[in-house]
C-alpha cells in the first residue's frame, strides 16, 4: 500500500512540472516581461528605463533560461525560470506585483474560502443524498418524473441568477443578513449563510440527479432483488445495501474535490465580498497582477493532483476489488 | 442594402459547422445504426418540441453570422452607393428599428418615460424637474397615461392575431404536406395529427412551434412601438441585444467543442489503440492540462491575449473584429480545457474495440493501422463523440455568462448574456432596481439550456441503450 502510494506520489512530479513549464512559456515566452511591465505602468508613453527599473525591482530582468553572464551552476539558477517557476516547487510564491507576499496572502485567505466551501459541500452532500434517495424511493411516479424535470430546470438556471436573486431577495427585501462583507471569529455567520445556502441551491439541480443515476443503477442490481427477496422492506433495502453501495461511486467524487475546497469559488466570494482565495484570484486577474495568477495556477494544479491521489488510495480502501497494480 | 460582405472568422467557421452537419446528415441518413437512434430522437415528445425551440435560436444565430457593410441610401460625386462603415449582420437589417432606436438611458419595459427625471424646458420657457417622454416608446400616444393601456391591449390583440393567422397557415401546409407524404387525403391527415396518431409526434411540433409564433408575433407588434423589454444605461434595447446575444451563446456552445474535436478524437483513438508509449504520452499531457484549473487557465491565456492586443492595435481593422478574435481565441482556449474528458472517454472505448474480433480480423488480414482506426475505430465510437458534443453544450452556454463576469470572457463591446448580467449587476443597488436587463438575459439563457439539457437527455438515451435500459 505504502509503495503503491509512494509511487503515485512520484508519477505527479512530472505533472507538475509541465504544468510550471505551461505556466512559464505562457506568462514568459508568449509575452515577455517587457510587454508585462509596460501592461502594468500603462500603455503609452513609457520610457525604457521605466520598464528596466520595474523588472529589476521584481526581478524580472533577469535571462530566461540560460545566464551567460553568471559563473558555474549559477548560470541555470539566476534566471527566471529557475527564480521564478521552479521556486514554485517549495511552496515560494515571491511577492506579488504590487509587492505583498503572495505566501501569506494565500495562508490568510484560505479559511474564509474553506469557511464557505465546506458547509456548501456537507449540507449540499445531505441534501442532495436526501433528495435523491426519495426520488429513488418513489421511483418511476410522477414524484420521479418532476422531480426530475425539477433538476434540469434548477441546473439550467445560470448561477450568476441564484446569487443575484438570493441577494436581492434575502438581503435587499428582506434585510436578514448583509448583502456581503466578512468578519472573523463566530460573528462571520450572518455574512456565511446566505452563500452557503445559495450554493447549496445551485447544486441540487446536477447533483441530485447524478445521484438519482447511481441510485437507480445500484436498485437494479442482483444483490438488491435478493435482498428484496429475503424479505427486508424497501427502506431498509435502500438505506442499508443500495445506499451503502453507491456511496463508493459518491465518496470518491467527494475525495477529489476536498483538496480543491482551498481555492474557494471564484464567483461567490466575490459576489459576497468574501476575502477568500477565490476573490483574490479574480482581484488578480482583473488587476492584471501576473505573479499571484501564476502562483494560483500552480496551487490549483497541486491541490488536483493531490485530489486525484486521494481518489485513487480511496478506492482502494473501500472498494477491496481494485488491485493496486 | 446589402454592400460589401464580410466574413469574420467565426462566421467562417459556423458555416464550415453547417457544411460539417449537413455532411454528417448525409452520411448518417445512409447508415441504419445512426438513423435508428435519430429516429427515437424525433419520436420524442421532449425531443422535437425543443428542437423546434433550438432551431429558432439557430436561425437567429445564423442570420446573425452574414456580416456586411450596408449600403447608405445617398450616392457619392462619382454617382457610387457609399457604404457604411459599420459592419452589421443581416440579422440587424431585419431588425433595423430595434437597432435604430436608442433612447437617451433607462426605460423601464413598455415605458413611454425615462427612468430617471430630467429638466425639462415646457415651451412656454418653464423648466421643470420630471420623467421625460421617450424618444420612441410609445411616442404616437397623445396622453401616455390615459392611452397607454389600451395602446398595449390593442397591439397585443393585432400581434396575437396575426400570430394565429399565421399559425393556421403553417398547420394547413404541414397537414397538405404530411397528406401528400402519406398518399392520403388532406381530412385525414388532418385527424391522424390533431389527435396525435402519429409515429413522430407532430402534434407537439406544431403546438411548439404555434406557441413560438404566437410569442413571436406579439413581441414583434409591440416592439414596433414600444422597447418591450426596457433600454440599458446608453438607452439601446434590452430584446435587440438579447437576440443579438443567441450567436455568441450558440458559438460559445457549439464552436468551442469543434475546435477541440479533432484533437480528442485523433488522441483519444490514438492512445486507446496503440497503447504503450503512445499511450502515457497522450494520457500525460491531458492530465497536466486537466490539472490546471479551468478557469485560471482560461484567465491566463485570455490575459495574455489583451497584452498582445493592446501592443498590437494596427492588426485589426475594426472593433468587430478584434472582438470577434477574441470570441475565437476563448473558444479555443475553452476546448483546451475541456477536450480532456471526451479524450479518456474515447481512449477507453478505443481499448475495448482494439480487442474486438472485427478488429483482429482486420489486423490479421494486414489491414495498416490508419485504416483500421478510419474503418472499424471510428464510425463505432461516433456516437460517443455527437453525446458528449450534445452535453457539453449547455454547461458552455453558461460558463460563458460566468466568465463575462470575471472579465475574462468575450470582449465587452460584444453583446452576450454574460456582458448584459454583469452590467446589469451595477443597477441593482438602485432605487428602483433596473431589473430588465438581468431579466431579459437570463430568460433567454434559460429558455436555450432548458432546451439543450433536455434535447441532450433525449439524444443520450437515444444513443447510449444501456442507459435507457437502466431506466
Amino acid at each position: 500500500m505504502i509503495a503503491y502510494i509512494i509511487r503515485r506520489a512520484l508519477y505527479a512530479i512530472p505533472i507538475l512540472l509541465g504544468v510550471n513549464i505551461l505556466t512559464f512559456v505562457l506568462f514568459f515566452v508568449v509575452n515577455s516581461p517587457d510587454d508585462m511591465a509596460r501592461m502594468n505602468l500603462g500603455m503609452k508613453r513609457v520610457t525604457p528605463e521605466a520598464i528596466e527599473n520595474w523588472k529589476a525591482e521584481r526581478g524580472y530582468d533577469k535571462p530566461l533560461l540560460f545566464n551567460q553572464s553568471s559563473q558555474g551552476i549559477e548560470q541555470l539558477t539566476d534566471t527566471i525560470f529557475f527564480q521564478k517557476s521552479l521556486k514554485l516547487f517549495q511552496f515560494d510564491f515571491g511577492s506579488s506585483d504590487s509587492d505583498r507576499d503572495i505566501g501569506y496572502d494565500i495562508s490568510q485567505r484560505m479559511w474564509p474560502s474553506l469557511a464557505i466551501a465546506i458547509p456548501v459541500l456537507l449540507v449540499g452532500l445531505l441534501v442532495n443524498i436526501t433528495y435523491a434517495l426519495l426520488i429513488a424511493f418513489f421511483r418511476a411516479t410522477y414524484i420521479d418524473i418532476w422531480s426530475v424535470v425539477l433538476c434540469v430546470v434548477m441546473m439550467s438556471i445560470s448561477g450568476l441568477f441564484y446569487i443575484i436573486g438570493g441577494q436581492y431577495l434575502v438581503s435587499k427585501l428582506l434585510h436578514l443578513v448583509p448583502i456581503s462583507g466578512y468578519d472573523t471569529g463566530l460573528s462571520a455567520i450572518k455574512f456565511l449563510i446566505l452563500p452557503v445556502i445559495i450554493g447549496v441551491i445551485g447544486g441540487i439541480g446536477s447533483g441530485t440527479r447524478w445521484y438519482r443515476t447511481l441510485f437507480l443503477e445500484e436498485i437494479n442490481r442482483d444483490y438488491v432483488r435478493t435482498a428484496r427477496a429475503k424479505g427486508l422492506s424497501e427502506v431498509v433495502v435502500l438505506f442499508r445495501h443500495v445506499l451503502k453501495n453507491a456511496m463508493i461511486p459518491i465518496l470518491t467524487g467527494v475525495v477529489v474535490v476536498l483538496p480543491l475546497l482551498f481555492m474557494g469559488s471564484l464567483i461567490t466570494e466575490s459576489f459576497f465580498g468574501i476575502p477568500g482565495l477565490g476573490s483574490y484570484t479574480i482581484d488578480a486577474i482583473s488587476r492584471q497582477d501576473f505573479a499571484i495568477v501564476r502562483a494560483m495556477v500552480f496551487l490549483g494544479s497541486v491541490l488536483y493532483i493531490i485530489g486525484l491521489l486521494l481518489t485513487d488510495i480511496s478506492y482502494t480502501l473501500v472498494d477491496p476489488r481494485v488491485r493496486l497494480s | 442594402m446589402i454592400g460589401e460582405l464580410v466574413i469574420l472568422w467565426t462566421d467562417a467557421l459556423v458555416f464550415i459547422l453547417v457544411l460539417f452537419s449537413i455532411f454528417f446528415g448525409v452520411y448518417a441518413a445512409g447508415k441504419e445504426h445512426l438513423r435508428g437512434p435519430w429516429r427515437l430522437v424525433v419520436r420524442s415528445r421532449v425531443g422535437v418540441s425543443t428542437l423546434v425551440i433550438l432551431s429558432f435560436y439557430v436561425i437567429v444565430g445564423l442570420l446573425d453570422s452574414v456580416h456586411f457593410y450596408p449600403l447608405l441610401p445617398g450616392k457619392d460625386q462619382a454617382g457610387q452607393q457609399t457604404q457604411s462603415a459599420e459592419v452589421i449582420s443581416l440579422f440587424d437589417q431585419l431588425v433595423t428599428p430595434l437597432r435604430e432606436r436608442q433612447e437617451k438611458t433607462y426605460s423601464a419595459p413598455l415605458a413611454t418615460h425615462l427612468y430617471a427625471k430630467e429638466n425639462i424646458e415646457l415651451p412656454s420657457g418653464e423648466v421643470v424637474r420630471d420623467y421625460p417622454r421617450l424618444a420612441f416608446g410609445g411616442a404616437h400616444l397623445e396622453n401616455p397615461e390615459l392611452e397607454w393601456s389600451k395602446d398595449i391591449l390593442r397591439l397585443s390583440a393585432i400581434g396575437v392575431l396575426k400570430g394565429f393567422l399565421v399559425s393556421v397557415v403553417i398547420t394547413n401546409i404541414l397537414i397538405a404536406l404530411l397528406a401528400a407524404r402519406w398518399r392520403g387525403s388532406f381530412g385525414d391527415a388532418a385527424k391522424l395529427l390533431l389527435t396525435g396518431n402519429t409515429a413522430v409526434p407532430w402534434r407537439v411540433v406544431l403546438i411548439t412551434l404555434c406557441l413560438l409564433i404566437l410569442t413571436l408575433f406579439w413581441a414583434i407588434e409591440l416592439s414596433s412601438s414600444y422597447h418591450i423589454l426596457g433600454t440599458d444605461k446608453v438607452g439601446e434595447d434590452v430584446f435587440y441585444q438579447a437576440l443579438k446575444s443567441i450567436r455568441t451563446g450558440l458559438l460559445i456552445g457549439t464552436l468551442t467543442t469543434l475546435v477541440m474535436l479533432p484533437a480528442a478524437i485523433l488522441l483519444g483513438i490514438m492512445a486507446g489503440y496503440f497503447r504503450g508509449w503512445v499511450d502515457d504520452l497522450i494520457q500525460y499531457t491531458y492530465t497536466t492540462l486537466n490539472s490546471i484549473p479551468g478557469v485560471l487557465l482560461i484567465a491566463a491565456a485570455i490575459l495574455m491575449l489583451q497584452i498582445y492586443m493592446s501592443n498590437h492595435p494596427d492588426e485589426f481593422n475594426s472593433l468587430v473584429e478584434r472582438a470577434d478574435l477574441r470570441l475565437l481565441f476563448l473558444c479555443i482556449i475553452l476546448g483546451v480545457t475541456s477536450w480532456t474528458g471526451l479524450c479518456r472517454l474515447l481512449r477507453g472505448e478505443a481499448m475495448k474495440l482494439r480487442e474486438a474480433d472485427y478488429v483482429q480480423a482486420a489486423v490479421a488480414f494486414g489491414v495498416g493501422h490508419f485504416t483500421i482506426i478510419v474503418r472499424h475505430i471510428l464510425p463505432n465510437v461516433l456516437h460517443i463523440v455527437l453525446i458528449t458534443v450534445v452535453l457539453d453544450f449547455s454547461g458552455l452556454v453558461l460558463a460563458e455568462a460566468v466568465l463575462s463576469y470575471v472579465n475574462i470572457g468575450v470582449d465587452p463591446t460584444m453583446n452576450s448574456w454574460g456582458n448584459m448580467i454583469n452590467s446589469a449587476r451595477m443597477e441593482m443597488a438602485r432605487e428602483p432596481v433596473v431589473w430588465w436587463s438581468l431579466l431579459a438575459s437570463m430568460i433567454f439563457m434559460f429558455v436555450l439550456v432548458l432546451s439543450a439539457n433536455l434535447f441532450s437527455d433525449v439524444v443520450r438515451d437515444a444513443f447510449d441503450p444501456r442507459l435507457r435500459n437502466s431506466r
